[in-house]
């Protein structure tokens, strides 16, 4: 029989985390969810557009009452659990009904903190925490003139904002010089004021509220000063308390919240706790992002999967008032040893200002135009080296040169029809659909749905945008270190290491030492698995192929109609007569549909079947062509043009260095596909300087180029470094090559990889330690020695012959009795 | 390489040891390729070899539990029921396989519950 859980709380942690166990392990408990409102669930912080009119109720439901019936929930609204008895592991309401427990979690969330001063309880005078606030705010709006809300937060402002929509005159009450002071700095803080002020709201600053007055209802608002205000409405919006009276009253240990630990578990092992009622390493939470990543814990461990760690989180903010862009994460106060950048713009009404550490973004204010708030954000998170973004830095992430997405960046002004993805063809309007419609949460759900980003990823940031501006700013950020996949809690550089450290040469070892929680991963990370293994262990590693994509176990592209295209390689982009007549031969011969021209100075045949690629690469090699490896997650090609030997303007044997580069590199497997080339002048003919690794020839010798691609994202290189001989351009490039191969994730090309470690870490490394340096080139040549096998010629000589196969073809006569 | 029918429906199409494991093989047939999975702990299924969102061949997907990658979009299709893993909608006809003696048998009449014919 399956155990009982017990959830106290139907708001979002708690149902969030049930959402979670269910799909981790579907039948584990039989589940009943305790709620005071009358509701299912639904999402608490999009109560402001609610109240200001831009949303519907109906918009914000999470979970009707039909999701609960459909996954075996029973379900009791309205009513008060006032008693946990843990001695027999039951929860007592005010009703009196009982209902045991072998599990009990408790997300009771928080109440609104009311100021005790006289007439607190007079009619007229609410707080703003759930639907039925907003309901009795909307009525007196409807029959009232002036309202008063108390405190100048993130939710006061937004019930004030709210209201004001709703027609009413409204005056916000704020003990502190500054509004927001949690999340804003005064410059920010006075601009917000400024803005509000000119839309009709009113302040009182450092006001403190000494009574509420009235007769029947509230009718005027005293403060200590002796002055008065009329309000005929009085909204209490200073503050929030983790609701901990029923875990107290049972005994359970509780400060300001209820105490956890990394697995949210209460002090009494049968007890968990998630969401704005818990304390968690001494500090309570009350936005969304973080109570999600609490739940996916929780939920792990009510799964007894028992891995997983809740850690804490680092949190932004945004207000959810239409027209005013603010967003703010992390210390924005700095102290002595941190240091302020800032922008700030007033004509404009434009502010910025980033507090940085040792070239870490410690925190982040912004105010009017926020769109790079979630860039400075994930540089915040990541802890990535700004020093080589810092000058310009403040102009936001379209001002640092990629020119392939800048000015797009538009996302709220952007039209429905506006195509985000383009490699899957969604446009905005449907992902804002399907984020209403099917409550989506997370990039990864988004992705799931609307496949927009899935594919090449550079959309990823557009997409987090909408996502955001639907959601309300709050939406669920992916955790601060990313996992591999959905296999795995271990990140890409955790595993690395491991497999360093413990000498793990399959991907089954590292499955099963890492503890992977699929039988055999997923597609995702097997690829990624089995190229770490063999890029640490290249001579004893296990190179599993049914961890390969199919164009690397078959080692040709496969096509949209399932059939292949081979190229061979062309080294330096260097041909002759006789390979020319060959592919013509076999073009012939096999009847290929299809013969292009490359951009990597290749000849390519599309169109080919499976069966036949061995003896067409048997053919190909008979007269001395290879695999191009144009198929991989490898070196692909190093595209010349022609040097000094004709061109009368090149400096370097431009063509030679790059025979010899191919020659030396070709083989080698990389964590994305990694293509060269070298120029042999700075007319750049080559188009070296947008290579993962480029060489650009120059009279005193040779300038070496690195992170660059064309693609979607055209990222031009950083400047290495400069070199004299072929010889040193040889040992750069392959020590370089080992580097991106040892620390880029899987799928990562340098482009963004250089991006996140820095240009000044990867000159750190090969250019100013000469010792490193030669240590890396040694390790990748020591790598090439197994790597530099033609699979081709392996394959053509029979080699995995069951991959080229059926395994049997039925004619006719056999398929007669079926 | 024989084909020997047996009972009713059932052909033999090789041996269990000839399908890698966490891979899979294709059995021709003139109305078109059936994919025959091995998964890690030995378990066989066929599937139309055809991915029901853009027709990839799903035999040279990635094998990983009981589903398999489809290698042009990588949807995830299972391997027993045919149908796409949700979000994703669709499903790929399968068809009944019997081991006996580390012999693969197949049927040619699809599982019910799949609108897909190959």
């Amino acid at each position: 029989m399956a155990e009982k859980l017990v959830v106290i709380g139907n708001g979002m942690a708690g149902i969030r985390t049930i959402e979670e166990l269910l799909k981790l392990a579907p039948e584990a408990y039989d589940i009943t969810v305790f709620g005071a409102e009358p509701y299912g669930n639904y999402n608490r912080i999009m109560l402001s557009p609610v109240l200001a009119g831009e949303k519907t109720i109906d918009d914000i439901m999470l979970n009707d009452l039909q999701w609960y019936q459909d996954n075996n929930i029973k379900l009791h609204t309205g009513k008060q659990v006032t008693h946990i008895d843990r001695n027999n592991r039951k929860v007592v309401t005010d009703d009196g009904l009982e209902e045991s427990y072998d599990r009990l979690l408790i997300a009771t969330g928080s109440n609104p903190f009311i100021i005790p001063v006289p007439g607190n309880d007079l009619p007229g005078v609410i707080t703003f925490r759930d639907i039925h606030d907003v309901d009795q705010m909307l009525s007196a709006s409807k029959e009232f003139k002036h309202a008063v809300v108390i405190g100048g937060g993130l939710l006061g402002l937004e019930a004030a904002n709210g209201l004001m929509q709703q027609g009413m005159s409204v005056t916000v009450v704020h003990l502190m010089d500054t509004l927001m002071e949690r999340q804003l700095d005064p410059p920010a803080a006075k601009m917000l004021q400024k803005n509000l002020e000119n839309r009709g709201m009113h302040f009182l600053m450092q006001a403190q509220t000494e009574a509420i007055i009235g007769k029947d209802r509230v009718e005027k608002v005293r403060f200590k000063d002796g002055t008065e205000i009329y309000a005929d409405l009085v909204v209490m919006a200073v503050g929030i308390r983790p609701n901990v009276e029923l875990a107290k009253e049972a005994g359970i240990h509780c400060e300001s919240g209820i105490i956890v630990n990394d697995t949210l578990q209460t002090f009494d092992p049968k007890i968990y706790a998630v969401g704005e009622c818990v304390q968690h390493r001494g500090m309570n939470y009350g936005l969304v992002a973080p109570l999600f990543e609490m739940a996916r814990v929780c939920a792990n461990h009510l799964a007894l999967h028992g891995i997983g760690r809740y850690e804490g989180s680092v949190t932004s903010t945004k207000l959810k008032v239409t027209g005013i862009d603010l967003f703010s994460a992390g210390d924005f106060t700095g102290d002595e040893q941190t240091e302020e950048l800032v922008f700030q713009d007033a004509a404009r009404g434009v502010y910025r200002k980033l507090i940085v550490q040792d070239n870490r973004i410690k925190g982040a204010v912004m105010y009017g135009d926020t769109l790079d708030g979630p860039w400075y954000f994930d540089l915040m998170r990541d802890e990535t080296d700004i020093s080589d973004l810092r000058e310009n830095i403040l102009f936001g992430q379209a001002h640092l040169g990629d020119s392939g997405h800048g000015e797009e960046s538009r996302v709220a002004a952007m039209p429905d029809t506006a195509e985000i993805c383009g490699c899957n063809g969604v446009c905005k309007g449907e992902i804002v659909k399907a984020i209403s419609e099917k409550k989506l949460f997370t990039l990864e759900d988004v992705r799931a749905h609307t496949k927009a980003s899935s594919s090449c990823g550079s959309c990823t940031g557009l997409v987090e945008d909408i996502l955001a501006s639907t959601v309300g700013g709050n939406y669920s950020q992916a955790p601060h270190q990313k996992p591999m996949c959905g296999c795995t809690e271990h990140t890409h550089d955790e595993v690395r290491n491991v497999i360093k450290e413990h000498e793990l040469k399959s991907v089954r070892a590292v499955m099963d030492f890492m503890e992977w929680d699929t039988d055999d991963g997923c597609s995702k990370c097997r690829p990624a698995l089995n190229f770490y293994v063999i890029c640490q262990w290249p001579a004893e590693g296990l190179d599993d192929y049914q961890s390969r994509f199919i164009n690397e176990r078959a080692h040709a592209n496969i096509q949209k109609d399932g059939t292949y295209s081979v190229i061979p390689r062309m080294w330096g982009g260097h041909t002759t007569p006789d390979e020319l007549r060959a592919i013509a031969e076999v073009a012939d011969k096999f009847k290929v549909e299809t013969v292009h021209i490359t951009g990597g100075q290749r000849i390519a045949m599309y169109g080919l079947k499976k069966h036949e690629l061995p003896l067409i690469w048997k053919d190909l090699n008979k007269a001395g062509l290879v695999s191009g490896h144009a198929y991989g997650k490898a070196l692909r090609t190093v595209k010349t043009c022609v040097g000094k030997e004709w061109c009368r303007f090149g400096t370097q044997d431009s063509t030679y260095l790059g025979i010899e580069l191919e020659k030396m590199t070709w083989g080698s497997w990389t964590p994305h596909k990694f293509k060269m080339a070298v120029s042999g002048c700075p007319r750049n003919c080559a188009e070296a300087t947008i290579k993962d690794f480029g060489v650009v020839c120059v009279d005193s010798g040779y300038e070496l180029h690195v992170g660059g691609n064309g693609g979607v994202k055209v990222r031009a290189t950083d400047f290495l470094c400069h070199v004299k001989s072929e010889q040193e351009a040889l040992e750069y490039t392959a020590a370089f090559m080992q580097l991106y191969r040892e620390k880029a994730h899987y799928m990562e090309r340098t482009a963004p990889w250089l991006e996140r470690v820095g240009l000044t870490y990867v000159k750190e490394q090969i250019v100013e330690n000469t010792e490193n340096r030669k240590q890396l080139a040694e390790r990748f040549l020591y790598s090439q020695k197994f790597m530099q096998n033609d699979p081709w010629q392996e394959r053509a000589e029979g080699m995995d012959a069951h991959e080229f196969n059926p395994i049997i073809k039925l004619d006719d006569s056999m398929k007669r009795a079926s | 390489m024989s084909a020997v029918m047996k009972d009713n429906d059932w052909i033999r199409i090789g041996m269990l040891d000839e399908i890698p494991r966490l891979g899979a093989r294709v059995v021709e047939t003139e109305k078109g390729n059936i994919a025959v999975f091995r998964t890690a702990t030995d378990a066989v299924f066929a599937l139309h070899d055809k991915c029901p969102h853009k027709g990839g061949p799903l035999s040279q997907g990635i094998v990983h539990g009981d589903r398999v990658a489809c290698p042009l979009h990588d949807w995830k299709i299972q391997l027993e029921t045919g149908l796409a893993v949700a979000p994703d909608e669709g499903c790929a006809a399968s068809f009944p396989i019997r081991i006996e003696e580390g012999i693969i048998y197949l049927s040619l009449v699809p599982n019910e519950g799949c609108p897909d014919t190959v």
